[in-house]
């Protein structure tokens, strides 16, 4: 069964990669600096929003927290790449098998994947235990509790000062292969059977249970996997800018990815990815005219702070008038329509 | 002694401070399940209305310089003037939707709200001193007692027993609480909806008001995150209390100032400064073996 269910929507994970890797030549053929930055920036908000689809989308619950494995993710880069001399005057209380670490940065983000992972499996034997708005605020309570920990324990984290001298990795093509994975990963947890069984969960929570599916370990596995993919997104994100503070993984980050995820639609793992696309884009132009743009003599200029406001609103908008966002819970496919019905959702419900 | 009257104090006064934001979150809660993200940038826009515009860092004090007697009714006001604004502008749209959407949608409406104040004050936390009078310390059986403790705790429970004398002995709170109970049916009794939850808005939004008025004079800043530390410990007083229940909202808002202060004492030097991610791991835990919270709303259990 899962091989022909796998035959039959794999299409989307192909689209949405090729999406991607055209992106990724966009930026080869611009060539410039910065757009090659903005392209990075993109590949890494399509992991954490695929990250967080693996979780809300199956589930049908909203978490709040996710950006928190982001957070863990990406002091594991800090912890294990920065040099051992640097190391040693910002962060002096980490042990000493640590302070000697020096990996490259692949690895630090598949050692921080199993590290988000691991406290994942922690938070969510707890939380996976709640439903609806009270798992939701749960999660939020687990953020700030990640945050305060992080911003306070100053020997390990150098507190809320930035943690700088992470090995920057300017080239684009290793974030559009771990975006590669994440959304490959994410359909092949999409097609599997606990992800089928947790979105007959979120359907249909009671018949699901009477069907044998036992719904808090269903909910913990999309969970873990979910922490993963937001903890290798965090350590990528690090090796983005070469800097961590806790606060870079604090309520912007989980509000933009949040956004991204239900402007695009977070009934399909199509709009997690376009609404990372689109939203981004709206970004880049805000950005553009809040720089300020020539027209004849005068600056236009739009003041700072506008960008997110629009971004809000656009928001509110889509809630409004398309619930379930852009794709409306459908998944890209070939115009056969294929594989449409293939992960036929409803939308999430609490 | 005196040192334990201090701390019964403190706890008293956070735990005021927590269950008036409890309140805010609980009402609205309560009659129309939405679990208000904006809540915390309503506070902060309160105290921001007493500014000028200006990106400096000494504030341009505009409204705060009235006197107590208008000043503070003008704060509730304005608390009171944004939260039925938002309902009307945007959470009336949304009355079919579910209550995931809603709070997707509060929270990008407290976004906008706080871009807002960013645009026109800047991320700098700015110093205010608004009633300084309050922070005079006064002597208590030896404690030293700081009078805006007092009067927090004062007007917290004047709040109170006025909240409960409203909602027990007027039609309008009888409306609200048979709403909050079964809103479908309230509906079909005759309780007109949306003037029962305007009525909730701004009810909410001037305790939102009334937090700002003692938070601001309490730090003496004025900061366009201010108010969300108290509205994330809001919602977790909601959750614990029960959600939906006003009382369990208020006796979960003590409970957890409580918890911090009493925290705040016992731990050792080292660890005071994880206080608050102790209080979350303490929810946490409180959630593992009441997952439907400690006081729970008749209603608002799931039925299958």
């Amino acid at each position: 069964m899962s091989l022909s269910v796998a035959r039959r929507t794999v299409t989307t994970p192909i689209l949405l990669g090729l999406l991607l890797v055209a992106f990724a030549l966009l930026a080869l053929v611009v060539g410039s600096k910065p757009f090659n930055q903005t392209i990075i920036d993109i590949f890494l908000k399509v992991i954490f929003v695929v990250g967080l689809w693996v979780f809300i989308g199956n589930s049908g619950v909203i978490s709040f927290g996710h950006t928190a494995f982001a957070c863990l993710g990406g002091y594991i880069a800090a912890w294990t790449t920065i040099k051992p001399m640097l190391k040693g005057t910002a962060m002096p209380g980490l042990p000493d098998w640590l302070m000697g670490m020096e990996i490259p940065f692949w690895a630090s983000a598949v050692l921080a994947a199993g590290w988000a992972a691991l406290w994942a499996l922690i938070f969510g034997a707890v939380l996976m235990r709640l439903s609806g708005i009270a798992a939701s605020i749960a999660t939020f309570a687990m953020l700030a509790m990640v945050n305060s920990i992080y911003s306070n324990w100053e020997s390990v984290t150098a507190a809320t000062s930035s943690v700088v001298g992470i090995p920057i990795v300017r080239s684009i093509w290793p974030y559009l292969i771990a975006a590669l994975i994440a959304v490959f990963a994410a359909w092949a947890y999409g097609i599997s059977r606990h992800g089928l069984a947790l979105r007959a969960a979120r359907d249909e929570p009671t018949a699901a249970a009477a069907s044998g599916i036992d719904i808090p370990r269903a909910r913990l596995i999309a969970f873990v996997i979910s922490g993963a993919i937001m903890g290798m997104g965090g350590a990528l994100y690090a090796h983005s800018i070469g800097i961590v503070t806790p606060d870079t993984f604090y309520l912007g980050l989980a509000f933009i990815t949040l956004s991204m995820l239900v402007v695009g639609g977070m009934g399909s793992l199509s709009g997690a990815v376009l609404g990372v696309l689109i939203l981004s884009s709206l970004i880049q132009i805000l950005r553009w005219l809040e720089a300020g743009i020539e027209i004849g003599t005068t600056t236009f200029a739009l003041p700072g702070g506008v960008q997110e406001i629009a971004l809000g609103a656009v928001m509110i908008l889509i809630l409004m008038f398309r619930p379930a966002g852009i794709m409306g819970n459908r998944d890209l496919s070939l115009p056969r329509g294929a594989a449409s019905d293939s992960q036929g959702q409803t939308g999430p419900k609490t | 002694m005196g040192s334990l009257l201090q701390v019964i104090f403190d706890a008293a006064a956070l735990g005021s401070l927590y269950a008036l934001a409890a309140l805010g979150i609980a009402l609205i809660f309560g009659v129309m399940r939405l679990v208000n993200f904006a809540h915390g940038d309503v506070i902060a826009f309160s105290v921001f209305a007493l500014l000028w515009p200006s990106v400096d860092a000494v504030a341009v004090v505009f409204a705060g310089n009235l006197p107590w007697f208008l000043l503070i009714p003008f704060v509730l006001a304005i608390g009171a003037g944004l939260s039925v604004l938002s309902e009307i502008v945007v959470f009336r749209r949304f009355r079919r939707a579910n209550p995931a959407t809603m709070m997707i949608a509060s929270f990008a409406l407290g976004f906008v709200i706080r871009y807002f104040l960013l645009m026109l004050f800047s991320s700098r936390p700015k110093s205010i001193s608004l009633l300084p009078a309050l922070s005079q310390p006064v002597e208590i059986m030896g404690a030293r007692i700081p009078l805006l403790q007092l009067i927090t705790i004062t007007v917290t429970i004047a709040v109170l027993l006025g909240l409960i004398a409203f909602l027990r002995r007027t039609r309008f709170g009888l409306e609200m609480r048979a709403a909050a109970e079964n809103f479908t049916m309230a509906r079909m009794l005759g309780v007109r909806a949306n003037r029962v939850i305007m009525g909730a808005f701004a009810l909410s939004g001037a305790l939102a008001a009334a937090i700002a008025l003692i938070l601001g004079s309490q730090t003496g800043t004025a900061n366009i995150m201010m108010g969300a530390n108290v509205m994330l410990m809001a919602f977790i007083a909601t959750v614990i209390g029960g959600m939906g229940s006003l009382a369990g909202a208020v006796l979960a808002g003590f409970l957890l100032g409580a918890v911090a202060t009493v925290m705040q004492v016992i731990l050792p030097p080292d660890a005071r400064a994880f206080r608050d991610a102790f209080v979350y791991g303490a929810v946490i835990l409180v959630l593992i073996f009441r997952p439907q919270g400690l006081l729970s709303a008749r209603g608002t259990k799931e039925r299958v």
